[in-house]
């Protein structure tokens, strides 16, 4: 239990020594608006090449939910120079892995092939960015898929019904509150004309990020974008980037979700929570601190208390991601031991939460956690797509390079005193959202 | 216009050499503990991968689950330090250490800061050689892995892959899962934990890769002091799994929308002249990463599916070419002939050879990017050793793939492909399906 000394003068010494070097990024804008972040990494012959748009599925327009998602899937349709599956099939001919991924602030598109293949790829995702062509058959046929891939991935998954619900009850209003996929009702509706319709307002340049990351110079960059992406007119018709705000939450919600397909019930408590934003990212790296600090694993408050101490926990966690344009949330999760009430689980969580913010934080559990931090930093480099989608991901949310540059430092300076302040204005239970996931009866969200 | 594009696109891969940096170095530590290293000095840390073969195969008579339990108490407490102060230590020291088992491999995966390397290495040490399994810690991680049990029995991919295992391999440890069961972990004392890990934790079955900012002198005394005071021996490996499964198809009802299958029939060993050339078969019928046959046919035609995959699951003692896929209740039937259909096509014909050269640049322009960090470098080269392979496959693997014919591909796919053996195991509410035999 006891922390040896030992173990805690090695956190100080590791506090002098790092943090490393910063990476190796350069950015530039193009003519046109679209904004280009290259990231140097010479340690294998390798380029990924991202796509950034600064659309998702919380821009959807109402009554519509999933059309961000199904257009990133029609993406892959092909134009008149690239025919249907033909950019998967040319990245896989070189040797290369392609994907695409939706989220509720953007939509990208990446190949990950050898270095010097890097142009065929620019030339690939310039062309789909203003040539898609659509059959009525294409549309019908991946509206099924999709409709498989919502079966797969919620249908199927108690858990993730589960979250569906706990999220349409955080957000009173603001489009957060959607899944991503859609609801099934809306998705069976989204027509051909939906996805040209999206497609035409939000795939422009100047509302596009680029991302090459690995084997590759700046200056070869700048000119290969310059003759592929420099070519495409920007929109004048963007739309600005507001959504519908939450008002003040003033009533705590409460939920409980029921399906026989669950073995082990739990309770999950979400609160909603202040994201990075340019030039402001210390409230987000204080709390990304107070996650580590209550639920990050066997040394937390939670572990200790619930798992250790009084054994009514199975499982604790508690996890905050501060990358979203708009408000985000902080979630805690308790998994009762065997013959521990839902309520009792609970009500642990509660009493274990109240201690913290009476007794304050352990400057030990702070050391190590910062610690931690700044390793996460040196392993996450082993990976250039993770870099790549670091920046991407910032850009595309709003962030500026500085902010995602910064972000080690800003982690750095994080006092105990800040994650006490940010663990304050934080849990109101008026802005939270306790959910139980039970053993029961079939709900009534399936058909 | 099209075609000829795409034909110029298609022809300009060359693939990359692997670079100097991917060069394999053979390290034999004072005590006598091989290992192999690829040394990369750019980033300050060090990642290490050690194996431990026969895995939770290796599980004693009626003590099914004893050694993934045990594995997951590795990390539970070592030495003088109960769970909380090992994984105090270890946080502080902004190490990882992850501990897995599977049926052919027990792993344990390090990755240490080179500024505290040293403090690291003796952590993981009493770790390996000293773990406490304190009567408090087992009781609560045995909790954990039985809510794990609990869960999966209600996860329709787990009662899939489980049920075919069980169909397939009768007595053999591969018919059940590593798991165990509620009853048999419910039974384990902590004197079957220490008997599990003197099965499997020994220095006569090691393999260990590491990758980083380690030099072969440095990675030589690690390796001695890494493993100082493991067992000599082990248990014996299992024999060779049986294959009992027929043609046909198991229902397993379960209520939920969408159906999922696994399906499969008997594969192909590894050592096998003709691997090379499934391995290329599968590439086109089915893999995952590349515009298959099934994909084709199933998703991108039909819409049936968010996602089919094939593979061969070459095991150290059994060999099975296995799928899945999942649809609706009502449009599973329709998948599975689509599927059988499919593979009796290629069974009968072949492949093409424009699928051939396709699959042959994708395989092998894709090899050389797998080395793309310490991490995955030190992943494939343990996995090199487990199979048997030598350092210099790593240069000549694509010369392999490079020399697979279409008459190859044609004879391994009349040899191994049977539409008629397959067996769909479906967990669901399945339309028109019905367990065979």
């Amino acid at each position: 239990m006891m922390l040896p000394r030992a173990a805690a003068l090695v956190g100080l010494i590791l506090f002098a020594v790092l943090p490393a070097r910063a990476e190796n990024v350069t950015s530039f804008t193009l003519d046109n608006g679209m904004d280009v972040v290259v990231i140097e990494d010479h340690r294998a012959p390798v380029v990924v090449h991202m796509v950034w748009y600064r659309v998702g599925a919380a821009d959807e327009p109402p009554g519509h939910s999933g059309i961000a998602h199904f257009l990133e899937h029609l993406m892959f349709k092909g134009t008149d120079k690239f025919p249907a599956g033909s950019v998967s099939e040319i990245v896989e001919a070189n040797g290369g892995s392609d994907n695409a991924f939706t989220s509720y602030d953007y939509t990208a598109y990446f190949q990950r092939v050898a270095a010097d293949r890097l142009e065929l790829m620019m030339e690939l995702e310039a062309d789909r960015m203003n040539n898609l062509t659509l059959s009525e058959k294409d549309v019908v046929t991946e509206r099924n898929v999709i409709l498989e891939e919502r079966n797969q991935r919620v249908e199927n998954d108690p858990a993730a019904l589960f979250a569906e619900q706990r999220s349409a009850a955080q957000y009173l209003n603001h489009p957060y509150g959607i899944p991503i996929i859609g609801w099934r009702s809306e998705i069976a509706e989204l027509s051909r004309e939906d996805a040209l319709s999206f497609y035409r307002t939000y795939y422009a340049p100047n509302n596009a990020v680029l991302v090459v990351a690995g084997d590759v110079k700046p200056d070869a960059v700048r000119a290969l974008a310059r003759k592929h992406y420099g070519p495409l007119a920007p929109s004048a018709a963007l739309p600005v980037r507001t959504r519908p705000q939450e008002p003040p939450q003033s009533a705590e919600r409460r939920l409980r979700f029921s399906d026989p397909r669950v073995a082990q019930p739990y309770v999950m408590r979400t609160y909603l929570a202040p994201e990075r934003d340019p030039g402001a990212q210390e409230t987000a790296a204080a709390l990304t601190y107070l996650a580590e600090l209550l639920g990050g694993g066997t040394t937390s408050v939670l572990a200790q208390k619930l798992q250790f101490d009084s054994k009514q926990a199975l499982y604790t966690s508690a996890f905050y991601d501060g990358n979203a344009l708009d408000d985000t949330t902080f979630g805690l999760v308790v998994v009762p031991a065997p013959g521990v009430s839902l309520q009792q689980a609970e009500d642990a969580l509660d009493s274990a939460l109240a201690d913290f913010l009476k007794d304050g934080v352990n400057m030990e559990r702070f050391d190590r956690v910062r610690t931690q931090i700044r390793a996460a930093d040196i392993y996450a480099r082993d990976n250039v797509q993770t870099s790549a989608h670091r920046y991407g991901a910032a850009l595309a949310m709003g962030l500026r390079v500085e902010d995602v540059r910064g972000w080690p430092e800003v982690l750095d300076r994080v006092t105990p005193a800040d994650v006490m302040a940010a663990a304050r204005d934080l849990f109101e239970r008026r802005r939270s959202v306790t959910g139980w996931l039970m053993k029961g009866d079939a709900p009534e969200v399936t058909q | 216009m099209n075609r000829i594009l795409l034909a110029v696109a298609f022809t300009v891969i060359a693939a990359l050499p692997l670079r100097a940096a991917v060069d394999i170095q053979q390290v034999t530590s004072p005590g006598g503990i091989e290992a192999w290293l690829v040394e990369s000095h750019d980033l300050p840390f060090t990642a290490l991968e050690i194996r431990f073969k026969g895995g939770a195969s290796l599980d004693a008579e009626g003590k099914r689950g004893a050694i993934n339990l045990m594995t997951a108490l590795l990390e539970e407490g070592a030495g003088e330090m109960d769970a909380q102060a090992f994984a105090a230590a270890r946080d502080a020291l902004a190490a990882k250490f992850t501990f897995d088992v599977h049926d052919d491999a027990l792993s344990v995966s390090a990755r240490m800061l080179t500024e505290n390397r040293d403090q690291a290495v003796t952590l993981l040490h009493k770790a390996l050689v000293a773990p406490r399994f304190d009567r408090d810690a087992i009781a609560r991680v045995r909790d954990q892995v039985l809510s794990m049990i609990r869960s999966n029995a209600k996860d329709p991919n787990r009662i899939a892959g489980q049920t075919f295992d069980r169909l397939a391999f009768g007595e053999h440890p591969y018919a059940s899962s590593p798991n165990g069961t509620v009853d048999s972990v419910e039974s384990l004392t902590r004197d079957d934990l220490i008997e599990a890990k003197n099965r499997v934790m020994a220095r006569d079955r090691v393999y260990v890769s590491a990758a980083g900012d380690i030099t072969a002198q440095e990675l030589g005394a690690l390796l001695d002091r890494l493993f100082a005071g493991l067992p000599e021996t082990g248990a014996p490996m299992p024999g060779d799994a049986p294959y009992l499964l027929e043609g046909g198809t198991t229902v397993v009802p379960f209520e939920t929308p969408q159906s999922v299958a696994v399906f499969g029939h008997r594969g192909i060993d590894r050592d096998d002249p003709d691997f090379f050339a499934a391995y290329v078969l599968n590439t086109v019928l089915g893999a995952s990463g590349f515009s298959s046959r099934l994909m084709e046919e199933v998703r991108e035609k039909r819409g049936l599916t968010y996602g089919i995959y094939t593979y061969l699951y070459s095991m150290d003692h059994a060999d099975l070419y296995l799928g899945q896929v999942a649809s609706a209740n009502d449009r599973i039937a329709e998948a599975i002939e689509v599927i059988r259909a499919e593979w009796a096509k290629v069974a009968a014909s072949g492949v093409s050879a424009a699928e051939l050269e396709a699959a042959k640049t994708y395989l092998t322009g894709a090899y050389p990017l797998r080395f793309d960090g310490n991490g995955p470098i030190a992943d494939i080269l343990v996995g090199m050793q487990l199979e048997g392979l030598k350092r210099s496959y790593v240069a000549n693997r694509n010369d392999k793939v490079r020399a697979v014919t279409l008459d190859d591909v044609q004879r391994v796919a009349a040899r191994l492909l049977n539409a008629e053996a397959l067996h769909f195991v479906v967990v669901g509410q399945p339309a028109g399906l019905e367990t065979t035999n």
